[in-house]
């Protein structure tokens, strides 16, 4: 049975001028032990997908169920399942982090779990802070009680919608440690983010939204695999030539190009040095998400493993 | 089934937690605000006005006094608590929780109702210096401030979930709340008033709490209490079931 399951899930709404169609046709199954990524650009639907599996939202069409319990008609066995990490940074003022995470725990039925509690806190190095109002703390920290306050009832199934997102690096890698080791205790693991590298690192398997629409679901490695694998990367201050200024991903200085393999390496070199271009800091190297993640944005034809 | 008990107890403790925190806002303020009335209004119309033979003005104001206290901070609980969950964001913490519509409806009304009550009593306990307490009928003081309270309660829930912004939370109180309660017959016996204003206050739900609830201090009203007791008694059956059906379907909070 499948940790989290999305069947046909539709959402539509009506916006300023038409209908909006948020989601359109999203199936695809998590298994139990996942770490699963899902990456999208804004608007692509993400956020959308995990407020229905949470319950923040209802689905226009179609089915989501954790752990075979339907998200609507079996609401409470589903969410006492789920750990939801929001995206936006919100908090109760009326609360000392302590109380926060025991009355997150009491909605759950879960009461008399302060040891667990202080692991967390200690896990993620909230222990001094334990009786601080929720005002005191700094954002990291408050992102840091989010992450508590899911975990709080031990769900088997933990959902994170950017976490990451204006987290100083030690947070970053404190929550990845915390969270790879949830899921090497068997905990399945949903993320969503918009850090490549980060997507890449931890996830087994990655689903990739457009427009509402899947339109890359396979292993990492396998999306790495099937990609040009090789990028060849430069800086230069020089116009590219036009030949190779429309397939160039250009940041600042920075300019990367692909190629299948050694051959296609040499024609790039070459047509680089007839346009004049000298290229500094010159690297070759093999492509990444962000790489994958860029062709298919761009209309690559879905690509969805059997 | 014992999850969903203490979910909801929960629920119930952290709203009572969340205005007891604050409680110098939520109890002492309105305690005093109805102590100023009580020494404005009793002061200037003591001699002036009678209601009730053998019953002083002031005797008269206290029960309209408390049971206004009581439904305004019931239906202020409720309605600011959601409103700012809402407005803030953490309302999500209740949103992705097992929690049914019946918990929450229990939990945010009876918060209310205990919030209510602790101001009535804390307006009771200070206006024993102006006045010696009667309770001639207490059963009708308990059921209508419970009865009362928990429309109130049940009221707010309907306005914190209806509200997108604090100024829409700000008219429903202002224009309707505020006018249902003072032309209730807080201040003053509706007997007193012309014949096309008594009618008016007839039809409105506010009178007969008052009245039921000033019934059991002075073993006299303006009508029968179990008249009241029907109003006030449908009037929260109605607005309760409102209150539920909008959170079963997520009015407004889930999109």
């Amino acid at each position: 049975m499948p940790a989290i399951s999305f069947q046909h899930v539709a959402k539509t709404y009506t916006g300023a001028r038409s209908l909006v169609r948020a989601l359109d046709d999203v199936s695809f199954d998590i298994e139990p032990g996942e770490f699963f990524g899902l990456l999208g650009p804004n608007g692509a639907g993400k956020t959308t997908l995990i407020s229905i599996l949470a319950g923040l939202a209802r689905a226009s069409g179609g089915t989501v169920s954790v752990l075979g319990h339907d998200v609507v008609s079996e609401y409470a066995v589903a969410r006492r399942s789920l750990g939801i990490v929001p995206q936006e940074l919100v908090f109760d003022p009326f609360f000392t982090v302590r109380e926060a995470l025991r009355i997150q725990g009491g909605y759950f039925g879960v009461h008399g779990n302060d040891a667990w509690i202080d692991e967390l806190l200690s896990e993620l190095g909230l222990a001094d802070k334990a009786d601080a109002n929720m005002r005191q703390l700094s954002g990291g920290m408050k992102r840091r009680v989010l992450v508590a306050q899911a975990l709080v009832h031990k769900p088997p199934v933990i959902v994170l919608d950017e976490p990451t997102a204006g987290v100083d690096v030690e947070l970053r890698q404190t929550l990845w440690q915390f969270v790879a080791r949830l899921n090497r205790q068997g905990h399945t693991v949903l993320l969503t983010t918009h850090y490549l590298e980060e997507a890449e690192a931890l996830c087994g398997r990655i689903a990739m939204l457009k427009q509402g629409r899947v339109v890359a679901l396979d292993k990492t490695s396998a999306l790495l695999a099937g990609t040009a694998s090789t990028m060849l990367r430069f800086k230069t201050d020089r116009a590219l030539p036009v030949a190779l200024a429309s397939r160039a991903r250009v940041t600042g200085r920075i300019v990367q190009l692909q190629a299948h393999d050694a051959r296609e390496v040499e024609l790039l070199l070459a047509t680089l040095r007839e346009g004049g271009v000298e290229p500094e800091d010159l690297e070759i190297g093999r492509a990444d998400l962000e790489d994958v993640f860029l062709e298919i944005m761009q209309g690559e034809p879905a690509r969805v493993a059997a | 089934m014992n999850g969903v008990l203490s979910g909801t107890r929960t629920l119930l403790y952290k709203e009572v937690l969340r205005f007891w925190k604050v409680s110098f806002q939520t109890v002492a303020a309105p305690v005093l605000t109805a102590v100023l009335y009580l020494l404005i209004f009793g002061h200037v119309l003591e001699d002036h006005v009678k209601v009730f033979d053998q019953v002083g003005y002031t005797s008269f104001l206290i029960p309209g006094l408390v049971m206004m206290s009581v439904l305004q901070n019931a239906f202020a609980n409720s309605s600011s608590s959601l409103i700012q969950s809402k407005i803030t964001g953490n309302l999500v913490f209740l949103l992705v929780a097992p929690l049914s519509h019946w918990a929450w409806f229990i939990a945010y009304a009876g918060a209310s109702m205990v919030r209510g009550v602790v101001v009535g009593t804390g307006v009771l306990l200070v206006t024993l210096w102006f006045a010696p307490l009667q309770a001639a009928e207490p059963w009708w003081i308990v059921v209508f401030a419970l009865l009362g309270a928990g429309m109130m309660g049940s009221l707010g829930l309907i306005a914190g979930l209806w509200a997108e912004k604090f100024d829409q939370m700000a008219a429903f109180q202002n224009f309707i709340i505020m006018p249902m309660t003072f032309l209730s017959g807080v201040f003053y016996s509706v007997h007193s008033l012309p014949s096309f204003w008594q009618g008016v206050s007839h039809l409105n739900p506010f009178f007969y709490m008052i009245d039921g609830f000033r019934r059991g201090f002075f073993g006299v009203s303006d009508v029968s209490p179990w008249l009241s007791l029907a109003v006030v008694g449908s009037a929260f059956v109605l607005v309760s079931g409102i209150a539920l059906h909008l959170l079963r379907i997520g009015y407004k909070i889930r999109h």
